[in-house]
């Protein structure tokens, strides 16, 4: 029973931090109809950034973490205003593609300035704690990151839902002629979720270098999963790509351990099979 | 006579170049109730779009309280104090009534501000009040139709653009809007209308302008054009 709930608790906490991931891509997609393919790039972006701060300057990944969310924030208003933009209004494929292509050209630029080495900070102030709570080990990067990722989430489903500016980001995304017509400067709040979305993923990968090593390829993984939850939650729903991530990072953690580890993926993505097959617009679709 | 508050001088417009309008001119003078009407397609909805700022001219001017708005965009031209509700409503569907009605007041800042025009909509159409939690698309087509006036007027314009109110609608509740525009027009906005119901718009209307095929055919005050042969002909099937 011990090991059944440690198991749960850890698929939880990584749960968690797919749903930041997620929210970022979710917001954008339910805005802007916008595939963000370099979402995972973004990511690590962030993880370099906090990593390289705490390697020169022994700045902690949790102070790395709120410079890294202001930095993606940036790359992501800057990565609207000059690639995006002019992909708004034509066809889909061309937002996707363009996006895809900066995944390419952020990964190698790493791949060439970084090499592919895997770096992980060490002596941070959260590395390797744990603590023991009525016999689960819970390890505590892991819960921070956790709990932040919960915090934030909470930020930005409050900002969408209840704030006027949240209004009118959901009036863009409804109807974007119409909420200029209400006054709303539709360019200025595509590139704030575009800033948004980044800063979602920037303060993630601020965190994770304390528990988890950078390379180039370490954004791949994550934005797949992200894409998994976002779709199996229903594209545009926070709480549905928090509930999706939430079921994967179970899933995950059960099938990775109870079956064998390199079957943990099959069970994700079979999953994600039969929630689409069953409820095509996903769980909280529209 | 008053300087216009509106000046639209030789407009050509349309989409992706190819234009729709021929050179469109007309005036509004403030306090005003102008009725454009004409047959569907003939560019009417274009016209006013292009002036609200969605499109812009390719040739032409637009003039508003003496100012060039033909370069401007929507969301600048209501700051001015244009205010346009567009053909077929465009409520923000999943939001409520109070959010959309929020939203149309979303160039004021003041909350005590926003509140008085919450008031005012109120007053004029008193369902609103009583729905004001219920999500947009739940609601019937003519309410849903006061629903846009009123977000329309909440940015407190001083020329409101109504583009075919009666789409879609009874023609008891056709009447209700109409009495509407009225009651609006009676507090001193200035109303400029669209129609494709020819003879509703002319029976409120101060003035009217005929648009057929993107240029403008026929013009006069609304009772000259009631009992122009032509008009009662064309549009009326007198």
């Amino acid at each position: 029973m011990a090991t059944f709930l440690q198991v749960a608790f850890d698929g939880l906490l990584n749960g968690l931090l797919y749903a930041l991931v997620a929210a970022g891509l979710s917001l954008i997609w339910g805005v802007m109809d916008v595939i963000n393919f370099a979402h995972g790039e973004f990511l690590m972006i962030a993880m370099y950034f906090s990593y390289w701060l705490g390697f020169i300057w022994k700045i902690d990944p949790i102070i790395s973490s709120v410079a890294g969310g202001a930095f993606v924030f940036i790359v992501g208003a800057l990565t609207y205003r000059l690639v995006i933009r002019r992909t708004i209004g034509k066809s889909a494929m061309s937002a996707l593609l363009a996006t895809f292509g900066l995944s390419m050209l952020i990964k190698n630029i790493c791949l060439n300035r970084f090499s592919p080495n895997f770096r992980l900070l060490q002596d941070t102030l959260l590395g390797g704690k744990t603590f023991n709570l009525a016999g689960i080990i819970i390890p505590v990067p892991q819960l921070v990151i956790g709990l932040v990722a919960l915090a934030l989430l909470f930020v930005v489903y409050r900002l969408v839902k209840k704030t006027r500016l949240g209004w009118a980001i959901q009036a863009t995304a409804m109807d974007k002629e119409a909420a200029e017509l209400m006054g709303i400067n539709t360019e200025r709040i595509y590139l704030l979720v575009f800033g948004l979305g980044g800063a979602c993923v920037g303060i993630a990968g601020g965190l994770l270098p304390s528990y988890l090593a950078v390379h180039p390829e370490v954004g791949a993984l994550f934005s797949l999963i992200a894409f998994v939850c976002v779709a199996m939650g229903g594209f545009g729903s926070i709480p549905g790509a928090l509930l999706a991530s939430l079921l994967i990072g179970l899933v995950e953690a059960f099938a990775g351990f109870y079956i064998a580890p390199v079957f943990k993926y099959v069970a994700v993505f079979g999953l994600y099979l039969v929630v689409v097959m069953v409820r095509p617009r996903g769980l909280f679709g529209w | 006579m008053a300087d216009p508050i509106l000046e639209v001088q030789d407009i050509h417009c349309g989409y992706d170049g190819v234009p729709v309008i021929h050179g469109i001119s007309l005036e509004v003078t403030p306090g005003e109730l102008v009725a454009i009407v004409g047959a569907n397609g003939a560019g009417k909805t274009t016209t006013m779009k292009t002036i609200a700022g969605l499109m812009h001219p390719f040739s032409g001017s637009i003039h508003f309280e003496g100012r060039d708005i033909s370069r401007m965009k929507a969301h600048e031209t209501i700051r001015l104090g244009v205010s346009y509700v567009p053909e077929g409503r465009r409520l923000f569907s999943k939001l409520t009534i109070q959010e959309n009605l929020e939203l149309g007041a979303f160039t004021k800042n003041d909350r005590r501000e926003i509140g008085q025009s919450l008031e005012q909509v109120f007053e004029l159409f008193p369902k609103l009040y009583d729905r004001r939690t219920q999500v947009a698309e739940t609601m019937s087509g003519g309410e849903q139709q006061m629903v846009a006036i009123a977000r329309g007027l909440m940015s407190s314009p001083r020329l409101l653009l109504l583009d075919e109110l009666s789409l879609g609608l009874m023609p008891s509740l056709v009447e209700k809007v109409m009495e509407a525009v009225i009651s609006i027009n009676r507090t001193g906005v200035t109303v400029l209308l669209v129609e494709q119901m020819v003879q509703e718009a002319l029976e409120i209307a101060d003035r009217g302008y005929v648009i057929q095929t993107g240029k403008i055919v026929q013009q006069g005050t609304a009772r000259e054009l009631l009992d122009s042969p032509e008009v009662r002909k064309a549009y009326m099937g007198m």
